[in-house]
């Protein structure tokens, strides 16, 4: 595996050796000194055109109990402020020696491009409203270490789909470990096409919560409130929102999941959000080891490509 | 492990492969019941002794030492798991994947730590194991039990316990496990030791 640019990119077989590499990180997680030198002398580079504290925090944990060296390109305050050209600044960048590059992009397909014009790993932490794999992956084992296997399981994504490279990505990995995937949404917070997509769509939460093995909440995104897509927050909160008494119509055993950052209130309820079937910190710890099992696979895992095998297996 | 193409040799022929037997599973069996009393002999009983197996050929070995110190001594001999890929000095070079669950029961600090592997060869994976073994602890002391020494060591590294000591070519193979000891003769393999 050279790059990390999409869930597609990896289908079922690389999703599942991803997941199971994670279950090693999160044993090295646990323990009192957390870090392995397996990356040493290994730099990776951030380069984040979008705001992400968490993504970036998880990122750099990552890196750095496998290790690695870390820099952070800031965008705010660099030369891309001067009008530097995102091709200008990824050469620049990979001219300083680093051996991958984690991007995030406000416009879909930048991953791609730089995986074209560099010679270094590329992974994708978000690009446009078009895929956020690594959030994929840790939702995908958070909900493996909890339901043993996403087959035939039912998951019901709420929310915001039309804006969420996590809704895109997820649908892309819950459908390929076998899971039904019903999208729940406002016409208007759904794309206009959904050909191809193998999913169910509905507009009735309360209908399809009793069948539901995981209610996946999306973050509603304030930010896009002056666009109208929803008449106001509390309507949405009524007709979407998982508030104590849809949660209290859930199945025994059914998990709620959440990328954050939660607006309480709003798509979830504050005390909801608390329950003991809601495993959103899980998500952001297993975050960090699914990180480090991607980082590990891009740049330690296998000899360079297509490289003979210079030793013989020692035993 | 012929290449499928290759045309066949003769059995009797120099440069095929064979597997000759160099120990079988009661001689296995013997042989791990001594290094038990060499451990309780060096350490003089079994105060803070962990037997910690290197995945994955190691751990078989360790559980069945661990049942042999505990039958001796009649206490029970705490066990832990290592997989030591991300301490391997050739990641990068060649394919490295964990290959098992790490499982170390407790701070192994102030422990005699007894590691123990099938086949000690380059050394490589025991000064892997050595790295990460400072992860958990500082042990009081690291002692090596392996059931094959075959010699060919790459770094600065010797076994405490042993339970063959076994003469090979750098390009045979060497079987070791609860099930017996066995040499395989690889027919590409360099001459002399």
């Amino acid at each position: 595996m050279r790059h990390l640019l999409s869930i597609a990119d990896l289908g079922a077989d690389g999703i599942t050796e991803v997941l199971e590499l994670t279950d090693a990180f999160v044993e090295v997680s646990a323990r009192a000194i957390p870090k392995v030198p397996a990356l040493r002398g290994r730099t990776v580079a951030w380069l984040f055109y979008e705001d992400s504290t968490r993504t970036r925090l998880s990122f750099e944990a990552a890196a750095r109990r496998l290790s690695a060296d870390t820099m952070n390109f800031s965008v705010g305050s660099s030369s891309v402020n001067k009008g530097e050209s995102l091709l200008d600044t990824a050469r620049t960048i990979q001219a300083m020696g680093v051996d991958c590059i984690v991007v995030r992009h406000g416009s879909a397909g930048v991953p791609w491009q730089l995986a074209r014009w560099l010679d270094c790993s590329v992974v994708n932490a978000g690009d446009g409203w078009h895929e956020h794999p690594t959030q994929a992956l840790l939702d995908c084992y958070t909900l493996r270490a909890h339901l043993g296997s996403l087959a035939d399981r039912h998951v019901v994504i709420v929310g915001d789909i039309v804006h969420s490279r996590v809704a895109r990505s997820n649908v892309a990995a819950f459908t390929a470990l076998g899971a039904t995937v019903t999208l729940v949404a406002p016409p208007t917070l759904l794309p206009a096409h959904l050909d191809g997509w193998p999913v169910a769509v509905s507009h009735d939460l309360d209908a399809v919560l009793p069948t539901a093995d995981v209610v996946y909440l999306l973050r509603m995104q304030l930010e896009r409130q002056h666009e109208a897509l929803v008449p106001s927050l509390r309507e949405y909160t009524a007709t979407y929102g998982l508030t104590a008494r849809r949660a209290a119509r859930l199945g025994a055993e059914a998990l709620i999941m959440h990328p954050g950052p939660m607006n309480r209130g709003v798509e979830i309820a504050a005390e909801v959000a608390d329950l003991p079937r809601s495993v959103v910190l899980e998500q952001v710890s297993n975050g960090v080891a699914v990180r480090m099992a991607v980082l590990f696979l891009l740049l330690g895992a296998d000899p360079p490509s297509s490289a003979p095998d210079p030793t013989e297996a020692t035993p | 492990m012929d290449a499928p193409d290759r045309p066949r040799t003769p059995p009797n022929d120099e440069g095929v492969a064979a597997r000759s037997q160099v120990m079988g599973p009661d001689d296995v069996s013997r042989a791990l019941r001594r290094m038990a009393h060499e451990v309780i002999e060096r350490n003089h009983g079994l105060d803070d002794v962990v037997v910690v197996g290197l995945q994955t050929g190691g751990a078989p070995l360790a559980r069945a030492l661990v049942e042999a110190l505990s039958s001796i001594e009649g206490a029970p001999v705490p066990l832990g798991l290592l997989d030591v890929a991300f301490y391997r000095d050739d990641i990068g070079l060649r394919r490295v994947r964990p290959e098992a669950a790490t499982a170390i029961p407790s701070d192994l600090g102030g422990r005699v730590v007894v590691l123990v592997d099938d086949v000690l060869f380059t050394g490589r994976t025991v000064r892997a194991a050595l790295d990460a073994l400072t992860d958990f602890g500082r042990p009081r002391a690291v002692q090596l039990a392996v059931l094959v020494d075959r010699g060919h060591r790459e770094l600065p590294i010797r076994p405490d316990f042993v339970g063959k000591n076994l003469p090979t070519r750098r390009g045979e193979t060497v079987d070791a496990s609860l099930a017996g000891v066995s040499l395989v003769r690889d027919p590409d393999g360099d001459a002399g030791p």
